[in-house]
């Protein structure tokens, strides 16, 4: 290897480039797959109407993507709270989705919710079982009665630039040419979760409902509260002179259920998706993204996986190549250590070694350079997508990267070792007879 | 020490002829008796030389050295034997041109299945002028000095035989006398063996004993030209 630095250190890095790929494919999956997982963690059921599929309900409401579902009556979500489902739940979180808001050319999903969101329900767990639960990196959760306070996602804070105080005006529906609603005030900014809500805006549901176009005709003979635009305004209301809207002209989009238990859980499910009210469909999130990152995102991983042990299976053959092309010169001093006693088993045994540690180093600068890699980007994803990558994420997998990469440089070792085992010394050393 | 008992070998032709290259009957060297092997290119001294060292296995015969007959030796055991109990010296020097003087020196130790001495190297180096020149590459070397690396690696595993193969043919003839000088003195000094193969009949003069080749092959005789 010293005798020919360059051509080893080639070949070599070569085999660091096949596996810094792998390095990435593997861990930039593991991040997703976490990702994707913790998204749907911290509750147990999402509820929406009947009408959208079971997948449409998970992608709106978990990942903020997509377009809004059909609602349900505000009534159902009452039953959570202190009707017929209510002895099963230990938090009901409604979500009214519609709006957006854009800047600095990005858009961003405005969920409208309570404070419970924030206090009551987690996302996903730390290594220990503990769960995780929201921070906020400055200010503090909205207040319910106060209908126009709002909380951002780290991601959509720093791509916005918006910042506690600030206030924003949400957007009718998802093209930036709805019309503008009424300003709400920014009173926190979340932690990075490293999950969907890192893009979205959080707004008070009471400010959501008194938003134009949000509430539902009243019933007929039921009394509806007229808001006087003209109407002199205490400055110092938070709530700018408004009531909240009657629940009868309420929906919500979707319902984040938080069970008591399992049974709970099990119970709910049963009494939501089989009883005789179909007015809604629950889904257990957890179920439904695993199924989906099993159907969508397993085969695209197997796909760059089999890329990338194509990429190492070819530079392991470069390595082949380039030792098997230099047996024929080095076959002059593997004659000398033949006639200085090295049996043929030890001068199989240096090629074999030679061909391993060039894997192995290339491995481990390959290791080096994949998490380097992970380390660059990690800045652009955490700002484009709210993941963190860490130059420290080590994946279980790429411990088994260090022995598969011995028995693979074993055996491209195995062929020129046979050639060294072969040599003919006499010929070699360049003696006559 | 050294005892060759009807020793033969042959070479397979490519029209698949076999063309007999040694066949000596009998042929013995004492402990630290030094023989000069002399004959015309090609009847066959380097093949003898890689006989008894057991790098080329003999068709037939007796190869006995030190009474082990190394015909009879596994590979493996035929090795180890000649790491410990054989010493080369070579045309050609075949230094590694990636290691210094100390360890193709210490490369001469690996593969005897013992700890590598690095004193006795260095110590070696110093008695052949060389302590000087510990960490220098073959390439930074002159070619006397090469020659002198050579001998030091062949000697240090302080072997019984030593087959030096035309040492001096590479060397100018002012320095010729010099390697002739240290390689004799130094096998006075550890009672090793000799056999070593010139053409140089400046050397074999100075030689008690002088073997020539042709007369103790018998294959030459039966193939005026192996």
């Amino acid at each position: 290897m010293q005798q020919r630095a360059l051509a080893s250190s080639l070949t070599g890095f070569s085999m660091a480039l096949g596996v810094a790929l792998m390095i990435l494919v593997i861990v930039i999956h593991e991040v997703t797959v976490q990702q994707f997982s913790s998204d749907a963690q911290g509750y147990h059921l999402i509820v929406g109407g009947s009408k959208g599929g079971d997948v449409q309900l998970v992608m709106n409401t978990v990942f903020h993507i997509g377009n809004p579902l059909y609602p349900i009556p505000y009534s159902y979500y009452k039953e959570f709270i202190d009707g017929r489902f209510a002895p099963y739940t230990k938090a009901a979180i409604p979500y009214c989705i519609g709006d957006s808001f854009h800047a600095n050319g990005w858009r961003f999903r405005v969920v409208a919710t309570t404070p419970d969101l924030f206090d009551k329900i987690s996302y996903g767990a730390y290594d220990d079982g503990t769960d995780k639960h929201y921070e906020f990196q400055s200010g503090r959760n909205f207040q319910s009665d106060h209908f126009f306070e709002a909380v951002l996602g780290s991601v959509a804070a720093k791509k916005s630039g918006l910042k506690v105080g600030d206030k924003f005006q949400p957007t009718h529906g998802m093209s930036a040419e709805g019309s503008k609603h009424v300003e709400f005030e920014i009173v926190g900014i979340l932690k990075p979760t490293g999950t969907a809500n890192d893009r979205a805006l959080f707004i008070n549901i009471e400010g959501f409902y008194l938003l134009e176009g949000h509430a539902m005709p009243a019933e007929d003979g039921a009394a509806v509260v007229q808001h006087d635009p003209h109407a002199e305004v205490d400055p110092n209301d938070p709530n700018r002179g408004r009531l909240p809207l009657p629940e009868a002209q309420r929906e919500v989009t979707s319902i984040l259920v938080l069970c008591n238990n399992d049974l709970g859980m099990m119970t709910l499910d049963q009494a939501i998706n089989k009883g005789k009210d179909r007015t809604a469909i629950a889904v257990k999130p957890g179920y439904l993204v695993q199924d989906m990152l099993d159907k969508i995102i397993g085969p695209v991983r197997l796909v760059l996986m089999v890329l990338t042990i194509l990429i190492v299976i070819v530079a392991g053959i470069s390595i082949l190549v380039s030792i098997y092309n230099s047996m024929s010169e080095r076959s002059h001093d593997i004659a000398i250590m033949r006639a200085l006693g090295a049996s043929r088993t030890a001068v199989m045994g240096i090629v074999m070694v030679e061909s391993i540690l060039l894997s192995l180093l290339g491995g481990l600068v390959g290791v080096l350079l994949g998490h380097f890699c992970l380390a660059i980007a990690s800045p652009y994803v955490e700002a484009h997508a709210g993941i963190t990558l860490r130059f420290w994420q080590f994946n279980w997998y790429e411990s088994l990267l260090i022995p598969g990469l011995v028995i693979f440089a074993s055996l491209v070792g195995f062929l020129p070792a046979l050639t060294a085992y072969r040599t003919d010394v006499g010929r070699s050393l360049g003696g006559g007879r | 020490m050294l005892l060759l008992e009807n020793v033969r070998k042959s070479y397979r032709e490519p029209d698949g002829e076999l063309l007999p290259i040694l066949n000596i009957e009998h042929f013995k060297l004492a402990a630290g008796e030094q023989v000069v092997l002399r004959g015309r290119s090609g009847c066959g001294k380097t093949t003898l030389l890689n006989c008894i060292s057991g790098l080329t296995a003999v068709d037939e015969g007796h190869i006995t050295i030190k009474g082990n007959d190394i015909v009879g030796l596994h590979e493996v055991s035929r090795d180890r034997f000649r790491a410990r109990h054989i010493g080369f010296v070579f045309q050609t020097f075949n230094l590694l041109p990636a290691f210094t003087a100390l360890e193709n020196v210490l490369l001469g130790m690996t593969f005897t299945g013992q700890k590598t001495d690095s004193h006795r190297a260095k110590q070696l180096l110093e008695e052949i002028g060389l302590g000087h020149r510990l960490t220098h590459k073959p390439a930074s070397l002159s070619v006397v000095a090469q020659q002198r690396e050579d001998i030091a690696r062949a000697l240090v595993n302080q072997p019984s035989l030593l087959l030096a193969d035309e040492p001096t043919a590479n060397v100018d003839p002012a320095h010729q006398q010099q390697i002739i000088d240290l390689l004799r003195n130094a096998c006075e000094q550890e009672n090793v063996a000799m056999l070593l193969v010139t053409h140089a009949p400046e050397v074999s003069e100075q030689f008690d004993r002088v073997e020539t080749l042709e007369e103790i092959n018998l294959a030459v005789a039966t193939n005026p030209s192996p």
